[in-house]
């Protein structure tokens, strides 16, 4: 690193600018880190947070992919799971979008009907065929505490509690009970009205689910895989994801390029060096070091100002989390592929040849 | 003799055919003197440095450097021969833009797989042998291009090499700078003993040399020891 630093203190402007450059996709790179996972929590926490480890679906149509919005689990169906699970291993869960009002206040809420006293629901207890427990979003839209008339779906209700902060699809979660649920959703279509949309599984490892999917007609997954089910965070997550790898490229092609031009501006100093008696495998440490410590410092600053804007905004309207995953995870990558793209860019200082140190042989 | 190529033969590609660039190089050159090469553009001058440096393999005949025969030395080898027993002032400069003139004096020491902190002392009395101890804190941009030339003897010989192969050190410099450039390697030759060769196109300084061999069309003559100038 004699040469490195050197380098690195002396040619200040080039450095600085490509450390700017680091700093810039970092930081891009970790807000956008942070929104992914606060639209994720906003789109799925209501499901995450079930005190269940699996989620059973009415079975898809030919072709039809598992979908919250088109499932509609049967009586028959929840039966056959107490049957393999039992009652308290198998939660009917109804979900569907719906209007509250309060006063002068409205809001689009996620209406999830849990049978009266279900472990599904914070404070699960308190939920009647009259009273409801609110997600503190939703009570904070509304206005609502504790004691308070509201209407759903045209319904009138009581707010028996403020718990959690759930919410499913971008919506504030209303936990309801199964039949006031089913007033808010969806006509069956001439069937019998759903039991439920899902069913949440507590499961044990002596469960044959495949069996029992097969006699109940469902579809069975783990509570992470059924996040896919959700249409608003597929394809946003999808989005999203897909913007962040794209990031993560472009740092390492920035950095891959900027070493690339840095190593053909040198080669006539690599040259001399060779020459002189430096050997290829110090000349590489050298030169993947002061890439290293670009990338480092560059990050590091990047990740610091992602931290402050996300601390800022955390608790705003912007859905953003602050964690260790959406801020260092990140930079970590990018100081791993930028280190890959230097790495690939300097291997040309092997066929740097000493001889033309001595520039054209008479 | 600390520098001995015996029967340098070295071709290039030229087209179908082969240029040869050195034709049966025979060349001694003892510790404590200075052997100019003269010659012409194209003559073979670069080549037999080159040759001389390790860093061109000749077709035939041998190397020795320092007692040690570099016929069939691994690159590395000859990389690491390079760095211990010969210092090499190339045409230009070559200085590196980030590095102070004591810097590129410690750099060598560096390479050497020696603390650069430790160099230093030898560093400055290299500077001050060479009349640039006041200039040890300049970069290159700050040194005229004499100073840049007198930098870069001092850093060849900073690993106290037996050889020191030297390319057309005054082609950038006016005539009284390049006198000055040339009494120094005379001088620092006597008194750091190196087996000193350097190759130019300009005979007209070399009154003070050891000896001069003429090279042309690749041949290369040498006057006889103790003949003195030719």
């Amino acid at each position: 690193m004699f040469v490195a630093w050197r380098d690195l203190k002396f040619a200040k402007g080039r450095f600085a600018l490509m450390a700017t450059v680091i700093v810039l996709i970092t930081l891009l790179v970790g807000l956008l880190s942070g929104l992914t996972a606060g639209l994720g929590r906003q789109n799925t926490s209501a499901i995450t947070g079930l005190p269940a480890d699996r989620i059973a679906f009415a079975a898809p149509g030919e072709g039809q992919s598992l979908s919250y919005a088109d499932s509609a689990v049967t009586e028959t169906q929840w039966r056959h799971w107490t049957a393999e699970v039992g009652a308290a291993g198998a939660q009917r869960l109804g979900i569907s979008t719906t209007r509250a009002a309060a006063g002068n206040r409205s809001a689009a809420v996620s209406a999830f009907g849990v049978q009266p006293g279900s472990p599904l629901a914070p404070e699960g207890g308190a939920v009647t065929e009259r009273s409801v427990v609110l997600s503190t979003t939703a009570a904070a839209d509304l206005d609502l505490h504790p004691g308070d008339a509201f209407a759903l779906a045209g319904q009138q209700l009581s707010v028996a509690a403020v718990a959690g902060d759930a919410s499913f699809s971008h919506l504030p979660v209303v936990w309801t009970s199964l039949d006031v649920w089913r007033k808010t959703a969806p006509p069956a279509g001439g069937r019998p009205g759903p039991a439920a949309t899902v069913l949440a599984l507590t499961t044990t490892s002596g469960a044959d689910l495949a069996a029992t999917d097969r006699a109940a007609g469902t579809t069975t997954v783990t509570k992470d895989d059924s996040l896919s089910a959700i249409g608003s965070y597929r394809s946003e997550n999808g989005s999203l994801q897909l913007m962040r790898g794209f990031l993560f490229a472009i740092s390492a092609l920035v950095i891959g390029a900027f070493f690339t031009v840095w190593t053909i501006q040198r080669s006539g100093d690599l040259a001399v060096l060779k020459a002189l008696g430096a050997t290829t495998a110090d000349l590489l440490k050298d030169a993947l070091g002061q890439a290293v410590v670009l990338l480092v410092g560059g990050t590091l600053a990047g990740t610091g100002l992602a931290a402050g804007i996300g601390a800022a905004i955390t608790g705003s309207a912007v859905p953003f989390v602050l964690t260790p995953a959406t801020v260092l995870v990140p930079a970590a990558v990018i100081i791993l592929l930028g280190a890959l793209g230097a790495a690939l860019s300097i291997r040309r200082i092997t066929s740097v040849d000493p001889l033309t140190a001595l520039g054209t042989l008479r | 003799m600390s520098l001995n190529l015996t029967g340098i033969t070295l071709t290039y590609p030229d087209g179908d055919a082969r240029l040869t660039a050195l034709d049966e190089v025979t060349l001694d050159v003892p510790r404590g003197t200075l052997t100019a090469v003269a010659g012409p553009s194209g003559s073979g001058k670069s080549s037999l440095l080159a040759v001389a440096a390790t860093l061109v393999t000749p077709d035939a005949g041998t190397v020795t450097v320092d007692g040690t025969c570099t016929t069939g030395l691994t690159r590395r080898a000859r990389t690491d021969l390079r760095r211990h027993a010969i210092g090499i002032v190339f045409q230009q400069p070559n200085l590196l833009p980030s590095l102070t003139a004591v810097e590129q004096l410690q750099l060598m020491a560096r390479i050497d797989g020696r603390s650069p902190g430790a160099a230093r002392g030898r560093a400055m009395d290299l500077l001050d042998a060479v009349g640039l101890a006041p200039q040890a804190e300049r970069r290159p941009h700050q040194l005229s291009g004499g100073q840049r030339q007198r930098v870069a003897i001092a850093r060849a010989l900073l690993n106290e090499p037996t050889v020191l192969l030297v390319d057309e050190p005054t082609s950038a410099l006016d005539r009284e700078r390049g006198a000055v450039v040339l009494d120094l390697l005379v001088r620092l030759t006597h008194q750091q003993a190196t087996a000193t060769v350097l190759v130019t196109h300009d005979r007209s300084h070399l009154t003070a040399v050891d000896r001069i061999a003429e090279v042309r069309d690749g041949r290369l003559r040498v006057p006889e020891p103790g003949s003195g100038p030719v």
